[in-house]
């Protein structure tokens, strides 16, 4: 990994030593919700993210008073570390991490591995659900410049000026399928913004859940001609893989302008008139 | 507690690759079954027996797969 952002990844080993160490809080955050309860690193909470990481009315992110609760409740204040994992190798820890950044925390971290490599592992688990004494936590003013809307993804499609990457899988992509095997397809239209370059999010990924290196993720990139000196905004179908890659491009490489459009393919695969491409 | 009897491979169903993730904590077996591209969780059921939460999960991913359309690209 990049020797001059190490501070946003914590391995299994650290988290078993200091899971529940004062300041230190680690959350579950599961694209299955319910897999916290078939056991979970002791100590940890759990967020919901269909329900506590999103406005449930509006589709938007965690509203801020909203989040300042659900923050507050986790006995989180905005000194206290942050340490998020979860299930398919942290994609929702992932969409926790970016609107955490969003808002202003700013000590988060990813277990990398996530689930999988707890698992597997063989570390101990708890189907308890801790208590939390209550703190008051205090959101900063939203950092939009981490997050892409339609008008300006329809701009970078038109102008060329900021790289798109889709990071579904490749028969998404061409839209062979409308949504990953066994979901709800959540689409009209299936194929990608035209210009788009596939890269899915997997690719960031050893076998054991784990992030490649500094240099084979600069290499995978790289090849694709994604580079830190060009804007990025990244993509998938609900805006949780691309954050995926959103922390990838940020925080492992370093890349300064690089947004997550969580729109995704929900929102463009479903507007009238515009332009998909195929394959 | 610690997990047994940990398990995690791949094999086919309904026409698409799946993992399926199987381990016992407590009195009971819990599986789950992943898309393996691209990944995602999609099944999940829970045992006295590891066959009998497996073959719970795998019962349900094969409904859900059934409904997953390819289209001519």
């Amino acid at each position: 990994m990049s020797p001059t952002l190490p501070n946003v990844l914590v391995t299994t080993d650290w988290v078993a030593q200091h899971a529940t160490d004062t300041g230190v809080r680690v959350v579950e955050v599961d694209v299955d919700t319910t897999a916290y309860d078939q056991g979970h690193v002791p100590g940890a909470a759990r967020w919901n993210w269909s329900t506590e990481l999103c406005d449930t009315v509006v589709r938007d992110i965690v509203p801020l008073a909203a989040l300042e609760t659900l923050l507050g409740k986790t006995g989180i204040d905005n000194k206290t570390t942050i340490v998020l994992y979860g299930d398919n190798n942290n994609w929702f820890a992932a969409w926790a991490f970016w609107q955490l950044k969003i808002y202003g925390h700013q000590d988060v971290r990813i277990m990398d591995g996530g689930r999988k490599k707890w698992l597997a592992e063989g570390r101990d688990l708890a189907t308890d659900k801790p208590a939390f004494p209550e703190k008051t936590y205090k959101v900063k003013a939203p950092d939009l410049s981490l997050r892409a809307f339609l008008p300006e993804v329809q701009n970078a499609m038109q102008s060329k000026s900021t790289a798109l990457i889709d990071v579904r899988s490749p028969q998404e992509f061409t839209g062979e399928i409308l949504a990953p095997p066994g979901l709800p397809e959540t689409c009209q239209r299936g194929g990608h913004i035209p210009g788009a370059k596939s890269i899915p999010w997997g690719k960031a990924c050893n076998d054991d859940g784990t992030f490649k290196s500094y240099e084979d993720l600069k290499k995978l990139y790289g090849a694709q001609g994604i580079t830190a000196d060009k804007p990025v905004i990244a993509y998938c179908r609900i805006g949780e893989r691309s954050s995926h890659t959103w922390f990838v491009l940020k925080y492992l490489l370093g890349f300064d302008n690089v947004k997550n459009y969580d729109g995704s393919w929900t929102e463009w695969g479903n507007l009238v008139g515009v332009q998909v491409e195929k394959p | 507690m610690k997990p047994e009897d940990y398990s995690r491979h791949q094999q086919e169903l309904a026409g698409w690759a799946i993992t399926i993730e199987t381990y016992k904590l407590g009195d009971v077996y819990h599986c789950t079954i992943a898309n393996v591209d691209p990944g995602a969780r999609f099944a999940r059921a829970d045992g006295t027996t590891r066959e009998e939460a497996e073959r719970l999960a795998l019962a349900k991913a094969e409904r859900y797969l059934s409904q997953t359309r390819r289209f001519t690209t």
